[in-house]
């Protein structure tokens, strides 16, 4: 009786509080808890995916993805190629949040500046470097020169922030962490920063798109699991990104909730060491170290590529979180075959082994992270079942990805689960990292922990990339991935799923690429 | 007593190298942070150039040595995260954890000596035994996990408090503290708790026995004899005898604190130096996982060093053993 007459008054009370604030002022704030802390406020200081997310919501880039990975205008209102190596870009009449104009200058400034930033744990140099020369036309319009045909040039555009030069010149990156120099002309600018905490930010009025959705915005850093859910669940935060896998059903079953899905441009895949004669963690079936390195065999890659039930780990262990594939980009993506279906033939594996001289099977260590993919470790076990149901008997070698990483560079694996996502959203992302011969000159195959090498097929990603032509670049793509699944170069298992949850009457709009901003969420009507 | 002192000097600064010895080596082998760090989109001249950058490419004695020199001179390396300082990095997190193991300690004394004196004047009571009881409950269940509960009970159920993170602050001279509004001490109020129920069971202990053993002693009967009322001979007589021991057991388990905030700082998301030992063990930040732990054993070595030096001048005997020596 007595705690029913506390939560009347307690109810009257919020009645009365809710009752006196103006209607729009109570809808329009939007709290969103993100599962990464970003490490600075300088836009163009450490290129990681939490940062950019975080910028993203104050800060333009000439041009950008759209939740599907498709590149459309940002503060670039349209471009040309005036000849093979020269763009022309046109901005739009756009401000920055203090009122002053967002000129061709400011531009070259922000394209400049990422190589003069001392001490930056990772640069964005990468996607500037390729740039040779800016020329700047007039106010609006720049042209940028590259020292070859350079189709990826839009696609490494979206990750560079467009910072004003008035406000940054002679600013030291530590600086940003007062707001000082965080001026950008996206839909929100800067309020204050708590760092590993919050971020709060408000709308901005001089931006040139549709008005903000919400008047106040505060990013929360909850990068604990279960911290960030129960922070959703108790009103703390209004939405989150990456809901924990192990609460997704519940999660989806919650009336109170609604969840955003999409899948994801992360190909989770296996790499498989074709290119050394011996390998670490294979030995024959009665444990005797093995000869020769079986993956060397193109019908033991394929045997492999067969005997995985990627439907069985996709509905059963993923709870749909994962689109089974045997592509290695999206089909929204430049490269996609749609010929290239995934396919599972225990029996035809069988057959393939015998015939490449292993009817008795083999041993085989197959390594996998297990704190950075959805469900990786469990992935792992259900693959080497699969494996060992074929006659490869295989042990899951599962360790934190930091470690992993450490590992896979020192060449210690036979074969391992990892993830890509292709930030470029075509395929010349995946094959140039991890797939393509490594040459540290040309700097492909950084990660390609498989060793595999096919010349065909860095000749023809080589011709891609040099290809200005989006239709005969796309086909060139599509041969490249054709190789890459004929010859079993990396056997791609699925894409990941990217998940959001948030309170009703919020609308989410989910996004291909892994970066959650203000703008994935409208209030709803 | 000079002696003495510049003896446990010596034995704190071997202490202190052994551990930058062990802590260095042991987080080298922890990773290569560069490959967590660096952008997945970076090519091998990027990967290189960080790599050189930080100073990796070196052979590791001469990464040691030279870490060894810069520590002598209070140099810890930058955060490669931050690009500042590592001990800048820690340094401004510590306010905010002090913040919080203060108000821990407020809470734990205030509900431990209560409890812990009528525990031990009413020991067979049912309210002695619960509180007892109870105790163990504080010692032995783990941190996070009361954290967790208490989070999905007074935050995801009742929505009284939130969930986690830092509340609004106020600036005082230069350092923000949350503790100074009523809405930033309402996002302290579950994480400090959760914090403070393995002290509070702690003390609870220690004036139990203390108040059980006062108790008996001719003065408290005495005192009684002669007509003092109950509540003076508890708060006064009693009482000051009973928190001595308190005080020097929390004084040390206060450093303790502020060092092993770590679960309850990352279960709430609050963020504090133990947040920060977490999140930079996930992104091998080597500088400020290094330093971190340097700064905890300079805080425990430089604690016991004032115990001791307390104690040579409290104890004539602890003197006279090291004059000897």
């Amino acid at each position: 009786m007595r705690m029913t007459g506390i939560s009347t008054v307690l109810q009257a009370t919020a009645f009365a509080v809710l009752a006196s604030l103006p209607a729009p002022g109570w809808a329009a704030d939007l709290k969103i808890g993100f599962s990464a802390p970003a490490t600075t406020l300088d836009p163009q200081f450490h290129n990681a995916s939490q940062n950019i997310a975080v910028s993203r919501n104050m800060f333009d880039t000439l041009v950008q993805m759209d939740p599907d990975s498709h590149i459309v205008p940002a503060l670039a209102e349209s471009w040309r190629l005036v000849d093979d190596t020269t763009w022309e870009f046109k901005l739009r009449p756009a401000k920055f949040s203090d009122g002053s104009p967002v000129t061709a200058e400011d531009v070259v400034w922000s394209l400049d500046r990422p190589a003069t930033i001392p001490n930056s744990p990772s640069s964005f140099t990468i996607y500037t470097r390729p740039i040779v020369e800016k020329k700047i036309i007039d106010e609006h319009t720049i042209q940028l020169k590259t020292a070859a045909p350079y189709p990826l040039l839009l696609a490494d555009l979206t990750n560079v922030f467009i910072v004003s030069k008035k406000a940054t010149e002679g600013l030291t990156s530590d600086k940003f962490v007062t707001g000082q120099g965080v001026l950008g002309s996206g839909p929100y600018k800067f309020k204050s920063y708590t760092p590993d905490d919050r971020v709060i930010m408000t709308a901005n009025e001089n931006y040139w798109g549709d008005k903000p959705a919400w008047e106040t915005v505060e990013i929360r850093f909850l990068p604990n699991d279960s911290s960030r859910l129960s922070a959703l669940l108790s009103g703390e935060v209004d939405a989150i990104e990456n809901i924990p896998t192990p609460d997704l059903e519940a999660v989806k079953n919650n009336k109170n909730l609604v969840v955003g899905e999409k899948m994801s441009h992360r190909l989770i895949f296996l790499f498989l060491d074709s290119g050394r004669n011996e390998t670490p963690g294979v030995s024959a079936a009665d444990g005797s170290p093995l000869k020769a390195n079986p993956f060397k065999d193109v019908r033991v890659r394929k045997a492999v590529n067969l005997a995985i039930d990627r439907e069985a780990i996709a509905s059963r262990l993923m709870q749909g979180l994962a689109f089974p594939t045997n592509n290695i980009v999206t089909e929204t993506m430049q490269g996609y075959v749609p010929g290239i279906k995934p396919a599972y033939d225990p029996e035809q594996a069988k057959k393939l082994l015998a015939e490449a001289g292993y009817d008795k099977g083999f041993r085989l260590v197959l390594a996998s992270p297990n704190n950075r993919l959805i469900n990786d470790a469990k992935v792992a076990q259900a693959v080497a079942q699969m494996l060992t149901r074929v006659g490869i008997r295989t042990s899951v070698d599962a360790v934190p990805f930091a470690v992993i990483n450490t590992r896979g560079n020192k060449g210690e694996f036979s074969s391992v689960m990892m993830g890509w996502g292709a930030q470029t959203a075509e395929a010349s992302s995946p094959i140039r990292a991890m797939i393509a011969c490594t040459n540290k000159e040309k700097g492909w195959g950084p990660v390609n922990w498989g060793n595999y090498c096919n010349p065909d097929l860095d000749a023809v990603t080589a011709k891609a990339l040099n290809t200005m032509d989006d239709a005969a670049r796309a086909k060139l793509l599509q041969d490249a991935s054709q190789i890459v699944h004929d010859d079993v170069a990396i056997v791609p298992l699925y894409f990941q799923a990217n998940t959001w949850a948030a309170k009703p009457g919020i609308t989410i709009t989910p996004r291909m690429d892994e970066r959650t901003s203000a703008l994935m969420f409208a209030p709803g009507k | 007593m000079l002696v003495f002192l510049t003896r446990r000097l010596f034995g704190g600064l071997l202490v202190l190298f052994v551990t930058a010895t062990l802590v260095f080596f042991a987080v080298f082998a922890l990773g290569n942070h560069v490959d967590v760090m660096v952008s997945p989109d970076a090519d091998q001249t990027e990967r290189a150039a960080a790599i050189a950058r930080l100073g990796l490419d070196r052979p590791i004695l001469e990464q040691y040595a030279s870490f060894l020199w810069n520590a002598v001179r209070g140099d810890l390396g930058n955060s490669f995260v931050y690009g500042k300082p590592a001990t800048t990095v820690i340094l401004e997190r510590l306010p905010v954890t002090l913040e919080l193991a203060v108000v821990a300690m407020a809470i734990a004394l205030a509900i431990g000596i209560p409890l812990g004196l009528i525990a031990g004047l009413k020991p067979a009571s049912f309210s002695g035994k619960t509180i007892m009881s109870g105790s163990i409950l504080g010692f032995s269940l783990p941190n996070f996990w009361i954290g967790l509960m208490l989070i999905s009970i007074f935050a995801v159920q009742l929505k009284w408090l939130p969930s986690g993170g830092r509340g609004p602050t106020v600036d005082v001279f230069g350092i923000p503290l949350s503790i100074l509004s009523l809405e930033g001490l309402k996002y302290l109020i579950l994480p400090a708790f959760t914090l403070a129920l393995y002290k509070t069971s702690l003390i609870i202990r220690i004036c139990e026995t203390g108040t059980r053993n006062v108790n008996r002693q001719d003065y408290i009967r005495t005192a009684g004899a002669r007509g003092v009322p109950p509540v003076r001979i508890v708060t006064v007589h009693l009482l000051k005898n009973v928190i001595i021991p308190v005080i020097t057991v929390m004084g040390l388990e206060f450093g303790a604190m502020i060092a092993f905030a770590v679960a309850v700082e990352t279960v709430f998301s609050y963020p504090g130096m133990g947040k920060l030992l977490i999140d930079s063990i996930n992104r091998i930040d080597r500088p400020v996982i290094v330093a971190y732990l340097m700064v905890t054993c300079l805080i425990f070595v430089t604690v016991n060093l004032i115990v001791d030096g307390l104690y040579a001048v409290l104890d004539p005997r602890v003197r006279l053993s090291a004059s000897k020596a």
